[in-house]
């Protein structure tokens, strides 16, 4: 038995850690003053790929995302880790896309890949925060979907059981194959990189990047076809440009607020006991802690 | 989100030395491999950058998970059930981040699914490892233990061995018995060979052996009965997947508590005979603790460089009198130091792991191939280098530890001493580093005569060879002082053609010797990055000079009768 994946994953700028410049005048993120990451939750959605790829090995993983060239680290790290394939969707007529854009045009690529039993994304990206990329693409591709999944506990040809995460406990759901699966933070951690994929595939490249850097071992691109990143345009997957990108996008921005978080009241307590011992019943009482 | 690799640029540094070159070269066989591995490198510039980002993994995985775990590991420890040990679940969880990692089998050939790394990058992984948990570093280091298998098994035990380290089975090293801890020769587990079976059989009981439940282990045993002394010793292979062997104890340490320390019971354990019955101590054992002194040597600079950052931490927030402690000379003293010792003890572990990169690689091609003239006293001069440094690096590097992670706690005042507070920990690792493997008394006997053949000496007169920038000539000229007063001290001691005299003195002969060479390739760093390691080269050939002064005194404001005050007084 072996599966065919297909992780959807986004590159993101880190929001996780960010210093007063994150955010520029006009409210928009100023992601040139944030590194740009592998969306921690597609790692999660990565590790389960890897998961029942270890458990049936001849599975292949394919990683789709949508962004500029950059984005190709992406395909990269997912390589490095035990990925099988990566394709980079990027077009600039993709670019200003909200989620339901995005969705259709990675459902488009999907279809262009062809056979999948899979699909496994993160349950959200931490730019956007909708979670509605996942299942947006499940419904334009006409399958099932699993959201807030935190393991896949059985699969087989025909049926994949999950465990799901609920804000009040765990669910265990059975569905059909093909399903398309979000993943939650609470499943399992990525693998780190692995020594010898880093070194198979480091000089991994889209032919964007190889014509627009200086690459060293040219002749390698021939001999390891595998170092040849995938890369489709709006053209490559046959989509409506209608509905790409920003033309594609009814989400339009109103405004934007800074907001500065600011104390109400503040109130000093000695550190004996029983003043103590009070602000712990009040806490208490007004369910701040316990 | 911390990377150990990344925010200690050093270690960039050392793979960058101008003879990493050569050795890259020779380890790779001139890249042959790139055209049957996909994963070996085109060339040399390729190779560092594989060694740059494979390390960049490391100090991802001992930034984020392993450093993390530290704590919980030492209070958990292994636990003993049914005599067989399960590590702590913390331990386990790094392990495991290491192998997903291909982390195992650094330095082993493609061929048993290696990485084929030179001991560099892969002492900076020990460095590294050990920086974020010193208990952890024993478990995962003693994969060096294959490096005995590959030089001296049988091809067959290569082939059977040497995947599956890669794959990541552990290993451990099982030399000590209770009555015989440095003096190896001593050792009584029994080694039966059975004619009608063809099979060797272990009996006996072997003590404080670190990681003692592995997977694969090399066992020091007697195979001659009736002999009494290293002559009658050979080396064994013993596969846990064959039983025999029973964990009675684990010990309960002052330190290093994640590793576990076992008594093991040998009962009927079936074994496999590494190379040549009667070589086991006089040359296998010998390689071995070679290859695992220069490990403990990893192990120290890593806990010098957690207990440096410790101390520098605290004291840049901890404020007294209006002002942050780290103004204070008596503080700052103590930090320019520390990091001084650390960066010395550094660059002396990767100046050995480079002596034995060179006559550890041409000693392997020696079987594929006949060396050239030129190659063969390459090979001779870098393996009276290696065996030189590193009874020097591995006695310096621990004692440096231990002052490192005391100085740490001095730094801490009061809360040092708290269990709340991470130095206390780094003090109880570094402790045993200057025990085991050898004792720093026992490294002194394996250095000494590297004093008296004047091994130091040629190395330090190449040394001062060397041009440097005009601005650190006056370092070079204190150094220079240094060694006449070196020489002058080595004349003194081996005058008298008294062994005590020189048993003696020989600590401050090695310790002298240490502090000049130190300082010269901290000189040498300064050369190619002022910014990164001038602070440290100047204070340590402060530093190095009032102890190579102080030895100078003691030897020759004392004379060969004052021994006797020393010696102790027994009675009848």
């Amino acid at each position: 038995m072996a599966f065919n994946i297909i992780v959807l994953a986004k590159q993101v700028p880190d929001t996780r850690n960010v210093g007063k410049d994150a955010m520029k005048a006009d409210g928009t993120v100023n992601r040139a003053a944030l590194p740009a990451i592998f969306n921690p939750e597609d790692l999660n959605a990565l590790e389960q790929a890897l998961r029942i790829k270890d458990q049936y090995p001849g599975s292949k993983i394919t990683i789709l995302t949508m962004g500029p060239g950059r984005a190709a680290e992406i395909l990269r790290e997912g390589l490095f880790r035990g990925s099988d394939d990566g394709v980079l969707l990027t077009d600039r007529a993709f670019a200003g896309a909200d989620t339901l854009a995005t969705s259709y045009a990675l459902s488009m690529a999907i279809r262009k890949i062809g056979d999948f039993d899979i699909i496994i994304s993160g349950r959200q990206a931490i730019d956007g925060d909708t979670a509605q990329v996942g299942p947006q693409v499940a419904e334009k591709l006409g399958i099932p979907q699993v959201t807030y999944a935190e393991n896949v506990e059985e699969i087989d040809e025909t049926k994949v059981r999950v465990k799901r995460r609920l804000d009040n406990g765990v669910e265990v759901v059975e569905c059909k194959l093909p399903v398309l699966l979000t993943i939650n933070s609470s499943a399992n951690a990525c693998r780190p990189r692995n020594a010898k994929f880093l070194q198979k595939y480091k000089h991994a490249k889209t032919v964007t990047e190889r014509q627009s850097e200086n690459i060293d071992y040219i002749d390698l691109y021939s001999a390891r076809p595998y170092l040849n990143l995938t890369e489709w345009s709006v053209a490559d997957v046959e989509a409506d440009t209608t509905l790409c990108g920003l033309s594609g996008s009814p989400t339009k921005v109103k405004k934007v607020e800074n907001v500065v978080f600011q104390t109400k009241e503040s109130k000093q307590i000695s550190a004996d006991d029983s003043e103590i011992e009070e602000l712990m019943k009040e806490l208490i009482a007004n369910h701040t802690i316990g | 989100m911390s990377n150990f690799y990344t925010d200690t640029p050093q270690f960039k540094h050392y793979l960058q030395h101008p003879l990493m070159k050569r050795i890259v070269e020779l380890k790779e066989r001139n890249y042959a491999d790139k055209e049957s591995y996909d994963y070996a490198p085109i060339d040399f510039e390729d190779t560092l950058d594989s060694y740059d980002k494979v390390l960049e993994v490391v100090g991802e995985i001992c930034g984020e998970i392993v450093e993390s775990n530290s704590e919980e590991v030492d209070h958990t420890g292994p636990t003993l059930d049914q005599n067989r040990v399960s590590y702590a679940p913390k331990t386990s969880e790094n392990l495991d981040a290491l192998n997903k990692a291909g982390l195992m089998g650094m330095t082993l050939g493609r061929k048993y699914g290696g990485l084929n790394f030179s001991m560099v990058p892969y002492m900076i992984s020990a460095d590294i490892v050990s920086r974020a948990d010193a208990s952890f570093q024993n478990i995962w280091m003693l994969q060096e233990c294959a490096a005995t298998i590959y030089e001296f098994g049988s091809e067959e035990q290569k082939n059977k061995y040497l995947p599956r380290i890669v794959e990541g089975e552990t290993m451990s090293m099982d030399l000590t018995e209770p009555d015989a801890g440095s003096d190896l020769q001593a050792v009584m587990l029994k080694a039966t060979y059975n004619q009608a079976e063809d099979q060797w059989y272990l009996n006996g009981v072997k003590r404080f052996i670190t990681n003692g439940d592995a997977d694969i282990h090399l066992v020091l045993a007697r195979s001659e009965e009736g002999t009494k002394d290293a002559r009658g010793l050979s080396m064994f292979i013993y596969d846990k997947k064959s039983g025999g062997v029973n964990v009675r104890r684990i010990e309960n340490k002052m330190g290093i508590k994640g590793a576990p320390t076992c008594e093991l019971v040998y009962k009927n354990a079936k074994a496999e005979l590494v190379g040549t019955r009667r070589m086991g101590l006089i040359k296998y054992v010998m390689s071995l603790m070679n290859g695992a002194r220069l490990g403990i040597m990893a192990q120290s600079v890593g806990l010098s460089e957690a207990a440096t950052r410790e101390a520098y931490e605290y004291a840049m927030e901890r404020r007294q009198f209006n002002k942050e402690i780290i103004n204070f000379p008596a503080v700052y003293e103590i930090l320019a130091n520390m990091r001084a010792k650390t960066d010395a003890s550094r660059t002396l572990l990767y100046e050995t792991c480079r002596f034995v990169d060179m006559y550890k690689t041409l000693e392997d091609i020696s079987s594929e191939r006949k060396l050239t003239q030129e190659e063969k006293a390459e090979m001779k001069y870098y393996s009276k280098m290696a065996d030189a440094f590193t009874p020097l690096g591995k006695g310096m590097s621990s004692e440096y530890a231990n002052q490192n992670a005391s100085d740490a706690i001095q730094v801490h005042g009061g809360s040092g001493f708290m269990k709340d507070y991470k130095c206390e920990r780094l003090f109880r690792d570094a402790r045993i580093t200057n025990i085991y493997e050898g004792t720093t008394q026992l490294q002194v006997v394996a250095a000494i005569r590297h004093v008296t053949t004047g091994t130091y000496l040629q190395r330090i007169k190449e040394y001062e060879a060397m041009p440097v920038s005009p601005e650190l000539e006056s370092l070079k000229r204190k150094l220079s002082k240094m060694t006449q007063m070196y020489e002058k001290l080595t004349e003194i001691v081996a005058a008298p053609r008294d062994e005590e005299y020189l048993d003696f003195h020989s600590r401050r002969l090695v310790e002298t010797a240490g502090h000049i060479i130190m300082g010269h390739l901290l000189v040498r760093d300064a050369n190619k990055n002022p910014d990164m390691f001038r602070r440290s080269a100047e204070v340590y050939i402060i530093y190095g000079q009032a102890e190579v002064i102080k030895n100078y005194n003691f030897v020759t404001k004392s004379n060969v009768e004052d021994l006797g005050y020393f010696k102790p007084e027994l009675n009848d």
